[in-house]
């Protein structure tokens, strides 16, 4: 069965006013279905770029991008934007809810785009599997930070994705609701959820199963992780 | 489905900004009312001039003096005074034509009619004994001078109903002598209350005869204008063709020239009239429009001003799956949302205004017609579409084609 996710010698090049900056100067990787990964770097090194385009966000410049088993480099607006909603959910770090709207509303939010039916079904239980239940019908305003980044993880989920991607989620958050934030990530991968993590961070890179470190535009190691550290137990290392 | 969604989104959207939307709604609202004012107004004030003509007979034809412009209106009509109509005329087209049950000419003048202490500015009108057959009225009290009076050019007076009760206070005014200008008249009836036709009301006028109106009070020796009733509304377009050539005869105006008279029938003044108030209706309604293309440019302001505050949700649902189409339609739906809000808020004002005018006109005695037309309403709408797809397009797209990964970032 092939990889979810395969590129080889993958190339982005952004060209702004005929100046050519290379941010991806070659990388190669496969990632299977139900990886927990982090992509981790500095910034500048190239991981949001990586994170884009897998994402379906961004498109690359020369290699390989292979989804499923097929070709995933050259789509357009409109492929990339269905793809976008069927196979992936996004968390950012500035969480990007919907004002002046309520948490049941933000979740709902892919489903607009989507012909799923029994929407308040999946709906509801995107909210039940972050436990916030007895919020669905505050405004996302009324939100602590922790809860409003639990109210994106249950918007990304709410299609059912093949993949999450998590662009640094605890940036924003205090080491408490962050513990929580990956708790929620750790068990969503425990019940099969492909995650994609971007981090600069280590402490939350160690939370993923594999830890791909990128400097520069290129994979710099790619490595399994043996001391994990669980938001579970404390945040206490378990090897 | 997916309509009722955005229609949803959109009217959560114009809510959470209210004050923004109605003030952006505003101008909409203006130019949809201001539409359907101008409309109905016109359209009040032409059944006002239409019932005024209705109200004279249908089977009335007017003889004015002066020759017939083509595309145009008798030189009468700009205040020419034009002698050619004599008061034998009048005689010979109620004796001679066979169709004419009666005919009756008029002289007008206006003087202050005083009876004691008590005066009042009236319009009295020199009409021959026929007077009350041809309008189709008749007296309230006493009787109408007869046509003996008439050539004799007696000083005798019919007073409107409204002119009696104003000089005479409760008097009897059978018999009494009024003063018309410098001259006394003898006071033999009064007229059935007529009530208000057109812009005229024909209860606070006097009618004396004729020939004392020409020789006594004006010192002429024309009339303004005839009319003639005919028997039967079929015969009417007859006893037109019979009254030009009588007239002809009677000025001897040669074959090649043209008449110095012009004979027109009410159904002609009506569709004359029509023509010209519809055009002047239309006319008004499109400087009306021009209020919403300056409501349309305040929906395009706000709307370029709501993507650019919201490019970061425009990133995010790019981001979960939207389409270019998908943010188009949002945010033409929000203009739409908008400018309809407006139009329908635009045709109840409109309505509410036009309802106003017509109890205020009724209420100063007009024969005015509420004519909100639906198609007047269905303009609005169809306007207000309009003005919210070809206003919100432009910052539609430019919603659409924002870049998600940088509409993210934005700060």
């Amino acid at each position: 069965m092939a990889a979810l996710i395969e590129v080889k010698d993958l190339k982005k090049d952004y060209v702004n006013d005929e100046v050519i900056t290379q941010v991806l100067h070659g990388v190669t990787f496969k990632i299977e279905a139900g990886e927990f990964v982090a992509i981790m770097g500095p910034s500048g090194s190239g991981k949001s770029t990586l994170m884009h385009i897998l994402g379906f966000l961004d498109t690359l410049t020369t290699g390989t991008f292979l989804f499923k088993g097929k070709d995933a480099g050259n789509l357009d607006d409109d492929e990339l934007a269905r793809i976008r909603n069927e196979e992936v959910g996004f968390v950012f770090q500035a969480f990007h809810l919907l004002p002046k709207t309520t948490v049941y509303n933000n979740i709902k939010l892919p489903l607009l785009y989507s012909k799923a039916k029994d929407q308040d079904k999946q709906i509801k239980e995107a909210i039940k599997q972050v436990g916030l239940e007895h919020r669905a019908y505050n405004f996302s305003n009324q939100l602590s930070g922790g809860e409003k980044q639990r109210v994106a993880i249950a918007r990304a989920l709410v299609n059912n994705p093949s993949i999450i991607f998590a662009d640094e989620p605890t940036g924003n958050l205090d080491s408490k609701s962050g513990n929580a934030i990956m708790e929620i990530l750790e068990d969503l991968n425990e019940l099969g959820h492909t995650i994609i993590l971007v981090t600069h961070e280590s402490d939350t890179a160690k939370h993923a199963k594999r830890i791909i470190k990128i400097a520069d535009g290129l994979i710099v190691s790619d490595e399994k992780v043996n001391e994990r550290r669980s938001a579970k137990n404390g945040g206490e290392l378990r090897k | 489905m997916r309509l009722v969604e955005e229609i949803k989104l959109s009217f959560s959207v114009l809510r959470t900004n209210k004050v923004r939307s109605f003030l952006t709604g505003l101008g909409i609202i203006i130019g949809i009312a201001s539409v359907i004012v101008i409309i109905s107004a016109g359209a009040g004030a032409q059944s006002l001039i239409i019932n005024q003509l209705n109200s004279v007979g249908t089977n009335l034809i007017g003889i004015l003096p002066g020759m017939r412009e083509e595309n145009g209106p008798p030189s009468a009509a700009f205040g020419i005074i034009v002698t050619t109509l004599k008061y034998e005329d009048a005689q010979a087209i109620a004796d001679e034509i066979p169709n004419v049950a009666a005919a009756t000419s008029y002289n007008t003048g206006m003087a202050t009619i005083s009876w004691q202490s008590n005066k009042s500015d009236a319009t009295y009108y020199g009409v021959m004994s026929s007077y009350p057959e041809v309008e189709d009225t008749d007296v309230d009290a006493g009787r109408f001078f007869t046509e003996e009076e008439d050539r004799g050019s007696a000083r005798v007076i019919v007073l409107g109903h409204q002119l009696a009760i104003d000089l005479f206070n409760g008097t009897d005014p059978l018999g009494q002598k009024v003063k018309v200008g410098k001259e006394f008249f003898e006071v033999v009836g009064i007229m059935k209350e007529r009530g208000s036709a057109g812009f005229q009301n024909k209860d606070v006028i006097a009618l004396i005869p004729s020939q004392t109106a020409q020789k006594i009070m004006l010192g002429v020796k024309y009339v303004n204008f005839i009319r003639a009733k005919i028997n039967n509304p079929e015969n009417i377009d007859r006893a037109q063709e019979d009254i030009v050539l009588l007239l002809r005869d009677r000025h001897n105006i040669g074959e090649l020239k043209i008449d110095d008279f012009n004979v027109q029938n009410t159904k002609d003044a009506i569709k004359a009239l029509t023509s010209i108030t519809d055009a002047l209706k239309f006319f008004l309604a499109a400087i009306a429009s021009i209020s919403l293309i300056v409501g349309g440019v305040g929906v395009m302001n706000i709307m370029l001003a709501a993507v650019n505050q919201r490019v970061r949700e425009i990133g995010l649902r790019k981001a979960v799956g939207a389409k270019k189409k998908d943010i188009m339609i949002q945010f033409l739906a929000e203009s739409i949302t908008l400018t309809m809000v407006g139009g329908i808020i635009g045709i109840i004002a409109g309505a509410g205004i036009s309802l106003l005018v017509a109890l205020i006109a009724r209420y100063l005695g007009y024969n005015w017609d509420l004519v909100v037309s639906p198609l007047s309403i269905f303009m609005g709408f169809v306007v207000a579409l309009a003005v919210g797809v070809v206003f919100g397009i432009y910052p539609a797209s430019k919603a659409a084609k924002l870049n998600s990964i940088e509409a993210l970032r934005y700060e």
